[in-house]
């Protein structure tokens, strides 16, 4: 057990070791749906649905079922995270047909995302307790919601103002992003 | 899908193809463990030794794989392969697999070599997805060390640990921290964009030289 008080769990994984902008988890959809705001948001919602369950499932494998075996660990995560991201999908499919649209190919990449797998992995290696697991899935997630709504506002006002022919596209969104880095490394010193 | 001799399968995927800087796929292991050519080398060994692998049971056994489970099939082989590089790293590269943490376990969601095995392997025979894993895991590499490279030696001075500048240099201590992994890899993309962009307008202007003699 990490004797870590939940606040401190919270905030770190959502401001100063922001998945996304400290640790590069979760860059595909970073990258993919951060063109609209409204999208973004939807996208980091679903994530952090899907990473509460994920945290929830970690624990009680590693509590009842992986302890004798621990070399199965990847496996069977990874098959936990396919499974839960099918469920997602769909109940996403069922409640709001639209986002299912917005979100396209990203909802079943949800599989191969870093961040949920990532999340799993880090709360073992940690040793969080169930309470503490679902904090950190909860501050990892809003974490994720935050980077990504930011990058959408900050792209959506790019769109409109003429950047030289070379930084249109992925360069320019990764300038961007490193210049958010850099902002979050101004949290460090809060914990 | 266009033929393509076996040469071309394996010269794509390392510069014209290449997963990191052209494809954007495998962006995780890339910014994350490339503070130093050390780590990028390790990063790149493990993730050469499971696309191969699993490109090879893939190829070989895609007869056996039902169509609508191929993808979590897909997975499980790739996990398996993961846990197998993580041992082997732990037994021999005990440091290295310390430093790299939770990242050789994040191999298994490493998109390039799913999109691999799906695009290419799944519909190919194993001798040509093996020469596609390799010229992958080349680009792959490739792109990481290049990277760790630049954030070494800015970040630390040094090239693989071995000091370059003397100690009157001032080490640029962003390039080590997560925001120089974004700057890095952006300030490359620029860079690609601007050759790129120079090619066509040198393409464009012989055109018009043609078309006006």
């Amino acid at each position: 057990m990490n004797d870590q008080t939940l606040f401190s769990i919270f905030f770190s994984a959502m401001v100063v070791n922001n998945f996304t902008l400290a640790m590069f988890l979760g860059l595909c959809p970073f990258m993919g749906v951060s063109a609209r705001v409204e999208t973004a948001l939807r996208m980091g919602l679903a994530n952090i649905f899907v990473l509460v369950l994920t945290s929830f499932a970690a624990w009680f494998l590693n509590t009842y079922v992986l302890e004798s075996v621990p070399f199965l660990r990847i496996i069977s995560f990874i098959i936990v995270v396919a499974s839960l991201v099918q469920i997602v999908e769909m109940v996403v499919k069922k409640i709001s047909p639209t986002l299912f649209r917005q979100l396209g190919i990203f909802l079943p990449l949800m599989t191969t995302n870093c961040a949920i797998f990532g999340l799993a992995i880090f709360q073992t290696n940690r040793g969080y307790g169930f309470l503490q697991g679902i904090t950190f899935a909860v501050g990892a997630g809003l974490g994720l919601t935050l980077a990504l709504v930011l990058m959408a506002s900050i792209r959506e006002s790019v769109e409109f103002s003429d950047v030289p022919g070379i930084a249109k596209g992925t360069g320019l969104v990764l300038i961007i992003a490193g210049t958010l880095s850099m902002a979050f490394m101004g949290f460090a010193g809060l914990l | 899908m266009r033929k393509t001799t076996p040469s071309q399968d394996f010269i794509r995927g390392i510069w014209k193809e290449n997963p990191v800087l052209i494809q954007m796929l495998g962006l995780c292991p890339a910014l994350a463990v490339t503070n130093t050519v050390k780590n990028a080398l390790a990063m790149s060994a493990a993730t050469f030794f499971v696309i191969c692998c699993s490109s090879i049971l893939i190829s070989t056994c895609k007869r056996f794989i039902p169509n609508e489970v191929r993808i979590s099939a897909y997975i499980l082989v790739i996990a398996t392969f993961v846990t197998l590089a993580d041992m082997m790293l732990q037994a021999y590269a005990p440091v290295q697999h310390k430093e790299l943490g939770a990242f050789i376990a994040l191999i298994v969601v490493n998109c390039m070599i799913l999109g691999r095995q799906e695009a290419f392997s799944a519909k190919n025979n194993v001798f040509r997805s093996l020469l596609d894993a390799i010229g992958t895991g080349i680009g792959f590499t490739i792109a990481l060390v290049m990277m760790g490279g630049f954030r070494e030696i800015l970040g630390t001075g040094s090239f693989m640990e071995i000091s370059l500048f003397g100690p009157s240099f001032e080490p640029w201590v962003i390039m080590v921290l997560p925001a120089g992994g974004f700057l890095t890899l952006g300030f490359i993309l620029l860079f690609m964009g601007y050759i790129e962009q120079r090619k066509k307008t040198k393409l464009e202007e012989a055109e018009a030289v043609e078309a006006s003699s």
